[in-house]
């Protein structure tokens, strides 16, 4: 029995270990992989935006504001929706129709990125196209400036969005279970309405809340397929919704197979590091905020 | 003044059994006729009637699962919230049904305070969580009055002297026993009449559960006070009248000191001296 035991721990143990030697190996072999640009441009990578292969001239910050914009504008887009289906899931909806409702968010969560990129490109385009037309007259403020080409940064940011709600919603959905619900008597005891029972169990829930959007937040930052189907590729940076611009995963995925030189490479393999970088940050955070939130509840649950 | 005629086993603290004239003068506060209650088909109460006096304290004795918290949460209405619940009969309260039809449950629910087994205060500060009610039921009107209320009904718990030094560091860094008088607090801010009780002592030591009985005696003045117990001397110390639920059927209901001392039921008598089951 014991030994058994000691067994099994001992093989977890590794396990765990193995995955977090995985981590560090990755970034380690990013890191030199890309050793050849940090030493060439040092900081001055991530502040700059020329991005000239046949210069030999690279610098990232075009593709971070093109990330961080498309993610934050998914962010602001997504997490009013994605909590909404959650409360609705959790709180109101009729017992019958959330075994269903579950079903359909996580199976939209399955749904393959280059599947969404498809519908992006055929669908959600040309609607995008038809609203900048509409926006036509607005051309001056910065936000719709520039041509209406459906492509771009509205296109990439609400196809994120639509990735990022299942997602989100879920995992705020299984937050919100784990509230106790002498909470939400707590509230209906001192004359709550429904509405104000669920603020407060939002309220209870409001550590793992910001992870699950936070959790989303990660999610999109890496995106790819999809993102980089619609967003247009351009090298720029704007502030308008409507232009065409790039990604950090977008243009490692577009421009890996022809980089020719070593430094092209390399600084390729830098924007890898970063986003590996500012993921592994996103998602940590993210998920040590769920798991303060789940202790917080099972610390009351006990108590 | 002081009666000590409850039985061998028990002493009172208190002098809750009042000279007979002044109880039986009381008027009656929650009148329940003919009440049943269904969880899905299933009925955990049947055929309850029984009348509760103004400015008294009766607690509801019984084995595990005899229906003693379902018909508390009856008297506020508490259970609606569980899906697949029915309610018979009906629940009088100073002369009208809060089962009839068109009734404001929130209003409902405000006159009828409740405090749970397991303190459950918000997350938030110790005067937030007493200024909850206040607030979403727009009790008060200025931040001076709110300020007062908090301090009003924190005062009334007995807490006011213990936390007026951290009103604003959070409710969970409290004892158990101290979170426990913060809910009566937070119920009490609402001002109900009724103060629903669902053994609020059971997880406290013997010290905080003191302090619970002494306040309940102080709040009687106050409000009609219902409160669920599986502890027999607790029942018999701070209740005026007992009931004894068994089976979700009442089985007796009656001035605390006959229950305790003379039974009128075989039942009652093997459930409060320990040879049951
Ligand atoms: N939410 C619920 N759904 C279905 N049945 C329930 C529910 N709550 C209670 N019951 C059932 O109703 C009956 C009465 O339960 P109740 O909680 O009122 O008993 P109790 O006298 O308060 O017991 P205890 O002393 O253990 O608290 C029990 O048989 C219980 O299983
Ligand atoms: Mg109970």
């Amino acid at each position: 029995m014991r030994s058994r035991e000691l067994a099994f721990r001992l093989a977890t143990g590794a396990f765990a270990l193995a995955l977090a030697v995985l981590v560090l190996a990755i970034g380690f072999e990013l890191s030199r992989q890309s050793w050849l640009s940090i030493q060439k441009f040092g900081l001055q990578f991530w502040t700059t935006s020329r991005w000239d292969p046949v210069a030999g001239e690279f610098g990232a910050l075009l593709f971070i504001w093109g990330t961080l914009y498309s993610s934050i504008l998914a962010l602001i887009i997504s997490t009013p929706i994605a909590l909404g289906i959650a409360v609705f899931i959790s709180e109101l909806s009729p017992a019958r129709l959330r075994g269903p409702l579950m079903f359909l968010t996580e199976l939209l969560a399955a749904i393959p990125s280059i599947v969404y990129g498809l519908w992006g490109i055929f669908v959600l385009v040309p609607v995008v196209r038809a609203l900048e037309v509409k926006l036509g007259p607005f051309s001056d403020f910065p936000l719709f400036s520039g041509p209406p080409l459906g492509v771009g940064m509205l296109a990439a940011a609400l196809i994120l969005s639509v990735m990022v709600i299942p997602f989100s919603s879920s995992v705020a959905r299984e937050v919100l279970k784990t509230v106790p619900q002498a909470q939400r008597e707590a509230a209906y005891a001192l004359g709550a309405t429904r509405f104000e029972a669920i603020r407060a169990a939002m309220f209870f829930a409001r550590t793992g809340i910001v992870g699950s959007v936070m959790l989303g937040f990660g999610r999109a930052l890496g995106e790819t397929m999809a993102v980089t189907m619609v967003i247009g590729n351009n090298p720029q940076v704007s502030a308008s919704l409507f232009a065409p611009q790039y990604t950090m995963a977008a243009v490692i995925a577009n421009e890996f197979t022809e980089a020719g030189d070593e430094l092209y490479l390399s600084a390729l393999v830098e924007i890898g590091l970063v986003l590996f970088i500012i993921t592994l940050i996103v998602n940590g955070l993210s998920r040590g905020l769920i798991w303060m939130m789940g202790r917080q509840s099972a610390g009351r649950a006990t108590a | 003044m002081a009666s000590s005629d409850t039985g061998a086993t028990v002493t009172l603290r208190h002098p809750t059994v009042q000279p007979r004239a002044a109880q039986e003068d009381k008027p009656v506060k929650i009148d329940v006729e003919r009440l049943s209650f269904y969880y899905g088909a299933k009925r955990a109460l049947e055929d309850i009637t029984v009348r509760m006096k103004s400015n008294l304290v009766t607690a509801f004795i019984g084995p595990s699962g005899c229906g003693k918290s379902t018909f508390l949460r009856t008297l506020n209405r508490m259970n609606d919230i569980i899906p697949a619940t029915r309610v018979d009969g009906t629940v009088l309260i100073d002369g009208s049904n809060i089962y009839e039809s068109g009734v404001d449950v929130v209003a409902v629910r405000r006159r009828v305070g409740m405090v749970f087994q397991k303190s459950n205060p918000f997350p938030k500060s110790i005067f937030e969580n007493v200024a909850y009610g206040l607030r979403i039921n727009r009790m008060t009107t200025s931040r001076s009055e709110l300020e007062g209320r908090v301090e009003e009904s924190l005062q009334q718990a007995a807490l006011w002297d213990e936390v007026k030094d951290r009103l604003h560091e959070s409710a969970l860094a409290m004892s158990g026993g101290q979170q426990q008088r913060l809910c009566i607090a937070r119920a009490l801010a609402v001002k109900p009449d009724i103060l629903l009780m669902d053994e609020p002592a059971s997880a406290l030591d013997p010290i905080a559960t003191q302090r619970i009985e002494e306040l309940i005696y102080d709040l009687k003045k106050t409000y009609t006070i219902v409160i669920v117990t599986h502890n027999m001397q607790q029942a018999a110390r701070v209740s005026d009248y007992t009931a004894f639920f068994w089976l979700g059927k009442l089985v007796e209901y009656d001035r605390t000191d006959r229950i305790f001392t003379a039974p009128g039921e075989k039942l009652t008598e093997d459930y409060i001296t320990g040879r049951f089951g």
